[in-house]
């Protein structure tokens, strides 16, 4: 009989412990089948943020080094500027390169670092329990805004995305998310290719992923993936933000 | 090679580079300028160097964070409010057993502070700085000879010990113009660590975390911490002992305060006063055991610091009681001349009834 699915090579024999109809383990098997893909495994570093995938290393069978809260664009410069053969990406969620991060990501990617973000946006800061992230919606409830995010006393989400593109460094930015079938899909071919403008030595690559968290948006899985389409998107517009690697794509 | 004049900064910036270090990571802040500039000309155009002026002390110590994970020898360099920033880094530096250089050229705190030269950051340096139970290397250089030579070993040192290494110096220190000799080439190429994070090529994945969710593995590691750090307690503790033979009242100081205290020592000398003194050169580990002998003959100890007494308390802990410890200490960058250190000097050798 044909094979037509099995693991990627890059991903270890470990269960996920992630929440029931989370992203992140979707997005780890993304990244991982990319990896094998282009064959990536013996030079790829990855670099995890404090948070719910702190043990990414447990699932990501390449080498890996956990970076302090919203340094990874700073770690990965470090790591590229003394060893630039080796291939970078980070693994960051909203409140870890939208708020804490701000600084080193914005300059990682005006400098144009040969390194590749995987930013997960799901709303929310997840380990610590549902608090508002800078990228929560407006009237959103969350553990800090429990009557809603008011954006006149907590400003408005943030488009952090957008404001990288501004940078003359970045140059590959797309908006995904990993709510259907089709998404995921376009998700590992926005990956595929900020991977590839990294081996193209042309600059920094970010792929930011709309991601569910049923378990801090006190929703059902399916309820999640719905609310992503009906609300999120619309904030957060999905598709490619910018793109100047001069590069047609795959298919 | 000859004696070459250079500015303390630039001393350090140079060392380096024949150290090998092959990234430098660094902030603008005064007094401390003229080691990035230096390494901005000097390393950034090396075959397989960098140079990155970041774009804060957070991003430079994780940037120095990044190029360790890989191997390389690399240092960063700021002034006391920006090594309080990189307090962070240092941290998880020391969690990760990644060697490193940090070179603080100390000004007066708190706060903005001052940008002379003073002493103040002695606790922040020797008892770890950031959070949680750890240690690095200290050394503190009096001249601009120790700071060629201490750059040196603490490259070496950091990489032997896999541990951070602080280099206190203050403004002082920087700022002046001093003749040096160098005593090491430059690598042709920038030594790699064996133990780097450079892919899984030919070998399993591997992963540096400094996070652990059972608190029995993090005691385990704290306690291979700490093996460690007895070991560097008993190998590396390094001190000046100075017209120490004789002495009735041993001054006790450290960097340029030390340098002061000599002339200070030899005016009261030729009166006539036996006065020694005991400089730490690595203030952690602290030189608590040569403290303690010095106790069996000499009662009176005079601490001399450019801050309001912290060096104190290791010579205190280290005397336990058997010495009468006197004070004197010129914070907030106010730089006391040897005429101003000999008079507290004769004041407490006649008060105490040695003469």
């Amino acid at each position: 009989m044909k094979k037509v699915y099995s693991r990627p090579k890059s991903l270890k024999r470990n269960p996920f412990h992630y929440c029931p109809g989370c992203g992140h383990s979707v997005i780890h098997r993304l990244i991982a089948e990319v990896i094998d893909e282009m064959d990536l495994q013996d030079k790829a570093i990855g670099i995890p943020p404090p948070g719910c995938s702190v043990f990414a290393h447990h699932y990501f069978d390449v080498d890996m080094a956990e970076s302090a809260h919203g340094r990874e664009a700073a770690v990965a410069t470090g790591i590229k500027r003394a060893f630039p053969e080796a291939f970078v990406f980070t693994y960051q969620g909203d409140g870890d390169l939208a708020a804490i991060g701000t600084a080193e990501t914005i300059h990682a990617a005006n400098r144009g670092e040969k390194m590749t973000a995987i930013f997960i946006n799901n709303a929310v800061y997840g380990m610590t329990g549902g608090q508002m992230a800078p990228t929560t919606l407006s009237s959103m409830k969350t553990t800090t805004t429990p009557y809603g995010r008011d954006v006149e006393i907590e400003g408005y989400p943030i488009k952090i995305s957008e404001m990288l593109a501004l940078t003359r460094g970045a140059v590959y930015i797309e908006r995904t998310a990993v709510n259907s079938p089709a998404n995921i899909r376009k998700t590992k071919k926005a990956i595929r290719k900020a991977f590839q403008s990294q081996l193209d030595n042309l600059g920094f690559s970010l792929v930011e992923i709309l991601s569910p968290c049923p378990t801090n948006w006190r929703m059902e899985p399916l309820e999640s993936w719905r609310w992503i389409d009906e609300v999120m998107a619309v904030e957060f517009p999905l598709g490619v933000i910018k793109d100047v690697t001069g590069s047609k794509d795959a298919d | 090679m000859a004696k070459v004049l250079m500015s303390g900064n630039s001393i350090i910036g140079e060392a380096a580079i024949r150290a090998g270090c092959q990234c430098y990571f660094g902030y603008p802040i005064t007094p401390q300028n003229e080691l990035t500039e230096y390494m901005a000309a000097h390393l950034g155009r090396r075959k397989g160097c960098s140079f990155v002026q970041a774009e804060s002390e957070l991003a430079a110590i994780n940037m120095v964070y990044g190029a360790s994970l890989v191997g390389a020898r690399t240092m960063t360099s700021s002034s006391s409010p920006g090594i309080s920033l990189k307090q962070e880094g240092i941290s998880y530096l020391a969690a990760s057993q990644l060697p490193a250089v940090i070179v603080n050229m100390s000004r007066g705190g708190p706060g903005l502070g001052s940008i002379s030269a003073a002493q103040s950051d002695y606790f922040q340096a020797t008892r770890g700085g950031g959070h949680g139970d750890y240690r690095t290397i200290v050394l503190a250089p009096s001249s601009g000879q120790e700071l060629a030579d201490f750059t040196h070993r603490a490259f070496e040192l950091a990489d032997k010990y896999q541990i951070p290494v602080i280099i206190l110096g203050d403004g002082m220190l920087g700022q002046m113009m001093e003749p040096v000799e160098f005593k090491h080439e430059a690598p042709e190429k920038p030594p790699v660590r064996s133990n780097a994070l450079r892919g899984a090529k030919g070998r399993p994945s591997r992963a540096i975390t400094t996070f652990t969710s059972k608190p029995t593995e993090l005691e385990e590691i704290n306690w291979s911490l700490f093996r460690r750090y007895q070991l560097i307690q008993r190998r590396e503790t390094t001190y000046e002992a100075f017209m120490a033979e004789d002495a009735k009242l041993m001054v006790v100081a450290f960097g340029v305060a030390a340098r002061i205290a000599k002339g200070a020592i030899k005016n009261v000398r030729a009166e006539g006063l036996k006065v020694g003194m005991l400089r730490p050169i690595t203030l952690w580990p602290f030189p608590s055991a040569q403290v303690t002998s010095l106790s069996s003959k000499v009662k009176q100890f005079l601490v001399f610091e450019m801050n309001m007494g912290q060096m104190i308390e290791d010579v205190q802990l280290a005397l336990a009681g058997n010495g009468d410890v006197s004070f004197y200490g010129r914070p907030g960058g106010v730089i006391p001349t040897p005429s101003e250190v000999a008079k507290v000097i004769s004041r407490i050798y006649y008060q105490k009834g040695l003469k």
